[in-house]
């Protein structure tokens, strides 16, 4: 319970004036633009867009900047700033199979059409610490080669030809949107999706990890993974036609699993799906596997039990600013429930100690 | 290509364009004509969607910023600004652009704006592209000593 308290204003208004200034930093030091922020630490920028559920590079990096690189924090200030933007229509889905990509690869097939693109990434680095990067130098350059016209299918059309795997049954239902009504379950695959590109890295990582382990048997192998730009594209009511509204650069991993068949389906391997904003590679992968553990239902698999089966349990934790609200709530003054918690405890112990002198008495 | 398509070639473009390029371009391209809002820009947010398995049945992903707004020209074309982020003016660019468009002045504005912007936007893509095809990986067999 909370009671208005008065006083106080004077520290609050003291503490965020330190805090402006610790933020800050030593003034001797080169101030942090905004730009600097989107630029050389980008993948902090697309996690918080990722999981502020908004995609702007420019105030994801505000955002990281104001919380001093507490990224939690910064998707806080997104989610709360994207609450005040009103809301001008919705998309039509994206065609990540056009997708412009800087990466492209496949743990299924070493020759799929349009080869293993590895892009910018930190595969195969040796994880030693570069000291050459605490030294100014010049800017690298990347090489370049001829630009790769032919197209990159989706591994996963390759399996879907020989109907030997699930397949994803085109649909144009409108999905339901939980930043618009509650979530409820039983939540459908459309709402646990969006739950899961919004939710932690850290806790959908956490939920993949324990299916690999054995928490509700997931193995799979990742048909594809890439990273690029693809066009968003609205209606436009006053037009009367459809235009490109801009670009954004997402994630996408699908994933192949093991399935036995049943008594109506053949044997075929299932599908995870993962898609999130930026290049946010372990948290499309987590996603992948965690949507297919959700799934166990629809595929006639058993409930083992596994926290990542739970639906209830992934998606009601999986939010970091829900989870951070209730928990962090705590901290703030409790003053008068806990002055009862201590009268309460004094009366019981006050009684329990004459119980004592009584009994020892007699 | 019908009208149609022209005019959501242009849109696309100026929406996705960096907005110091066409506020550069623009500001080149001579004095601004009279118009009046039908819209005053305004920023919102799009619930971007994709699909289940990238082919299956919609989802929301996220929000992505987009600013609008629409206006008539003095001379009574109307133009719509539809664009990625949330800079007004560039939105007025774009509306501005997408009504002279309409009008006798389409070829000049189409040299002095859209075809840079085209060149430039394509030449970024080109060179990103060409960095992802340098880390294309070419396969060779080992060749082993078995026989």
């Amino acid at each position: 319970m909370y009671v208005a308290v008065k006083g106080g204003e004077r520290a609050i208004d003291n503490a965020h004036d330190w805090l402006a200034e610790e933020r800050r930093g030593d003034p001797g030091i080169a101030e942090l633009s905004v730009a600097q922020i989107r630029e050389q630490l980008a993948l902090a920028v697309n996690r918080v867009m990722a999981e502020g559920s908004l995609y702007d590079p420019d105030l994801a990096a505000l955002a990281i900047k104001q919380a001093r690189g507490d990224l939690i924090e910064a998707v806080f200030l997104i989610r709360a700033y994207r609450t005040t933007l009103p809301r001008i229509g919705a998309s039509r889905p994206v065609d990540t199979g056009a997708m412009v990509c800087d990466r492209r690869i496949s743990a299924t097939f070493k020759d799929a059409p349009g080869g293993q693109v590895l892009g910018p990434t930190f595969d195969y680095t040796h994880r030693l610490l570069d000291f050459k990067l605490a030294a100014e130098g010049e800017a690298p350059e990347a090489p370049a080669s001829a630009p790769q016209t032919a197209p990159m299918p989706r591994i996963t059309e390759y399996l879907d030809r020989d109907g030997l795997i699930q397949r994803e049954e085109p649909a144009e239902d409108t999905p339901p949107d939980l930043t618009r009504a509650p979530m409820e379950f039983p939540a459908n695959r459309a709402l646990r999706l969006q739950a899961l590109t919004r939710g932690d890295e850290g806790f959908v990582l956490g939920m993949a990890y324990s299916t690999q382990r054995g928490y509700g048997r997931n193995h799979p192998f990742v048909g594809e993974l890439r990273i690029g730009a693809v066009s968003v594209e609205m209606d436009i009511p006053e037009l009367g036609f459809a235009i490109e509204i801009g670009e954004v650069r997402l994630t996408e991993c699908e994933t192949v699993n093991q399935f036995t068949g049943s008594k109506t389906e053949p044997p075929q391997f299932t599908r995870g799906y993962g898609l999130a904003f930026g290049q946010t590679e372990r948290k499309a992968i987590s996603m992948a596997l965690v949507d297919r553990s959700l799934r166990w239902e629809e595929l006639g698999e058993d409930d083992t039990g596994a926290p990542a089966q739970d639906a209830e349990f992934v998606l009601y934790h999986c939010d970091n600013i829900q989870a951070s609200g209730f928990l962090e709530h705590i901290k703030l003054p409790h003053y008068v429930d806990f002055q009862s918690e201590l009268e309460l405890i004094r009366k019981i112990r006050a009684e329990a100690e004459a119980a004592m002198a009584r009994a020892a008495a007699e | 290509m019908s009208e149609i398509d022209t005019r959501k070639g242009w849109m696309g473009l100026l929406a996705k364009a960096p907005a110091e390029r066409l506020a550069a371009l623009w500001a080149g391209f001579g004095p601004e004509p009279g118009f009046s809002w039908l819209r005053a820009p305004e920023v919102g947010g799009v619930m971007v969607r994709g699909r289940m398995g990238g082919t299956g049945a919609p989802f929301n992903i996220g929000e992505m910023t987009v600013t609008r707004c629409a206006l008539r020209l003095e001379t009574g074309e109307v133009g719509h600004g539809y664009v990625q982020g949330r800079d007004k003016e560039k939105a007025r660019h774009a509306a501005l652009v997408d009504a002279l468009m309409q009008t006798g002045q389409a070829d000049r504005v189409r040299a002095a704006i859209l075809a840079p912007l085209a060149q430039e936007m394509a030449a970024a893509r080109t060179a990103r592209a060409a960095k992802a095809a340098a880390t294309k990986v070419e396969f060779f067999t080992m060749v082993r000593g078995e026989d």
